[in-house]
């Protein structure tokens, strides 16, 4: 990273602490001079998006929790307490609550550029798996912060969640009770989930500077899929996408700002501003929507291990996926077949989503089982295949040419421009 | 050590072994108490019994009561569900098992094994969900017993697994009747 600054120190004062701590040159090094492919185009834009809302809401959460109190008995009240009368609390906790929806919509659309774009690939596995890591300790934290509030989904979202857990064989049982810290989850539950959620995204932070820092070794991916060259093939991170990262977070915030202010409970539950009681279960429960996919998975198959298994392995799937693709061709923008058979991903994907929210019942349970053959069979089956099988369009020779001859961002053209070669 | 040609194991290759040893016994050691302190504690553990005053409870009725902050059904079982439930045959059970705390952990799922002992009208059982926990509905669901709205178990008037996805029959905690009208749980 600081390798790519250019930087001497001119003042004394700057000399002195450059050489005795380099800061100012791994900065420089690594967001300010650092040579990043000049064609990256908006979707490139998430990783600092997904910056700007892990700030907002570490911001917003210790915020909260000066005011938040992680008791069964007042838990409810303590949130109740902080839209009511707490100055601007309404706004923080809707800031926050929202944010994390925030988080997860800025997330999958970076995960799914990474998955079009090949950016997991050679040279970029460990980037792709810290990404992967970074995924799952998201997933625990947004858990854990939805029980906080301590209300009816709060609590039987905890309790299935938690259950998972029994199904693994033999020592099930006793993680269950260990999660919990008792015989259901109550009291001990809920204090330290809140432990855990306060802790979580610093940990989130760290693995991002290390997921940062991976592909900071490796070089960003970019639309073309190829590897810069020469100096043309690349700009400096400043200003060039200093900017445009930042006009990206700006109409990023307009959508944020539009359901925090104007829609703040719309991908909430409204059975989660009953306070939670371990008597009743309510009628209908549904995780958080970003879960919805992996909920479907896990209903698709009738047999209580047999669904945790498939839930997580949907998500381990993604570890190994540097080493299913087969295609030596980064960019999906050069694959054909790989383009169509991604956007039936994508939707295959969504679908999933729906059906997570509807009751386990015909034909739902159905479909989703058709979806969840389908979510595998792209990792286990497509993908391996494909590399075989699949003529790739001819690669431009440099980043240059690309972006010159009618741009990578536009593959209809990048092709015509290459076949007239 | 890399350096010298020695086949035989010397003094300080065993002090080294041992030296590491002590440290992977001594980090063991130190995080027991880190990870021990999420267990169940005392005040957790103390929960463990209560008595259930009955006399109330009508043929056909039911209370929920909180046992270990989980809710546990009581119900006076009508002798129409009793009958329905004695004549289903073992074989067509998922769940084969009593999953009765107070017999054998191989005792059959026989109506009389899952009722109380003497008492075969009386029905006890955690009114949680063996599959992920949520409490199911009573007097629902295709075998007239309880019915779980998350993912959709149907238990008959035996509190036994007959569809959907959970694995077990609902649990029978430890239970006995100290007075003709009173049960004590735990």
């Amino acid at each position: 990273m600081a390798g790519h600054s250019n930087y001497v120190p001119q003042s004394a004062g700057a000399k002195w602490l450059e050489s005795r701590l380099p800061v100012i040159s791994l900065v420089r090094g690594s967001f300010v001079d650092f040579p990043t492919p000049k064609n990256l185009n908006y979707w490139w834009t998430f990783g600092g998006i997904l910056f700007f809302v892990l700030i907002a809401q570490l911001i917003t959460g210790i915020v909260l929790a000066m005011h938040y109190t992680p008791n069964t008995g007042l838990a409810f009240d303590s949130v109740e307490h902080i839209m009511r009368d707490v100055n601007f609390g309404w706004m923080l906790r809707y800031l926050h609550a929202n944010g994390a929806s925030m988080f997860f919509i800025a997330v999958y659309i970076h995960i799914f550029r990474g998955l079009y774009y090949g950016s997991y690939k050679a040279p970029r596995e460990i980037s792709w798996i810290l990404g992967v890591i970074i995924f799952l300790i998201m997933m625990g934290t947004a858990f854990m912060g939805y029980v906080l509030p301590w209300g009816q989904m709060s609590f039987w979202g905890a309790t299935v969640i938690t259950n998972l857990f029994s199904a693994i064989p033999l020592v099930g049982e006793e993680i269950r009770t260990w999660l919990w810290g008792g015989f259901a989850v109550d009291n001990p539950t809920l204090n330290r989930f809140f432990s855990l959620h306060y802790l979580l995204p610093f940990m989130i932070f760290g693995v991002v500077i290390l997921h940062v820092w991976a592909f900071h070794t490796t070089g960003n991916n970019n639309p073309s899929g190829v590897q810069p060259k020469t100096k043309q093939d690349t700009i400096p991170f400043h200003p060039y996408y200093t900017v445009k990262d930042l006009f990206a977070i700006i109409v990023f915030m307009i959508l944020f700002a539009w359901f925090a202010f104007y829609l703040p409970n719309y991908m909430g539950h409204p059975d989660n501003y009953i306070e939670a009681n371990p008597l009743v279960t309510p009628a209908h429960i549904v995780p958080e929507w970003y879960f919805l996919p992996f909920y479907a998975i896990l209903r698709a198959v009738p047999d209580k291990l047999g669904g945790v298994v498939a839930m997580f392995g949907a998500i381990a799937i993604l570890f190994v996926l540097p080493w299913l693709d087969t295609s030596k061709v980064r960019s999906g923008a050069y694959r054909p077949l790989f383009k169509q058979f991604f956007w039936i991903f994508v939707l295959d994907c969504i679908i999933l989503g729906y059906l997570g929210a509807k009751p386990a019942e015909p034909p739902y349970v159905l479909i989703a089982q058709i979806c969840t053959v389908y979510y595998f069979a792209h990792f286990l089956v497509i993908l391996p295949l494909l590399g075989f099988l699949e003529k790739p369009r001819p690669l431009p020779a440099s980043i240059s040419e690309a972006v010159l001859k009618g741009g990578s961002g536009k593959p209809a053209a990048a092709v015509a421009a290459s076949e007239t070669n | 050590m890399a350096h010298t040609d020695q086949a035989e194991p010397t003094r300080r290759d065993f002090l080294y072994i041992a030296t590491g040893a002590a440290g992977v016994v001594g980090a063991g050691a130190l995080a027991w108490p880190f990870i021990d302190q999420m267990n169940p504690d005392a005040s957790a553990l103390a929960l463990a019994s209560i008595e259930v005053d009955v006399s109330a409870v009508e043929e056909g009725q039911s209370i929920t009561v909180k046992w270990r902050g989980k809710p546990v059904f009581i119900r006076n079982r009508t002798e129409t569900e009793v009958e329905e439930a004695k004549v289903v045959p073992i074989a067509d059970l998922p769940d084969k098992l009593a999953r009765n705390a107070n017999l054998p952990t191989d005792a059959e799922a026989t109506d009389p094994n899952r009722g109380v002992e003497g008492k075969e009208n009386w029905l006890v059982q955690v009114g949680i969900c063996t599959h992920l926990g949520c409490v199911p509905l009573g007097d629902a669901g295709d075998f007239g017993g309880w019915f779980c709205p998350c993912h959709g178990s149907h238990y008959d008037t035996a509190g036994r697994i007959r569809k959907g996805p959970a694995p077990e029959n609902l649990l029978i905690p430890p239970l006995e009747f100290v007075s003709d009208s009173t049960i004590k749980i735990g």
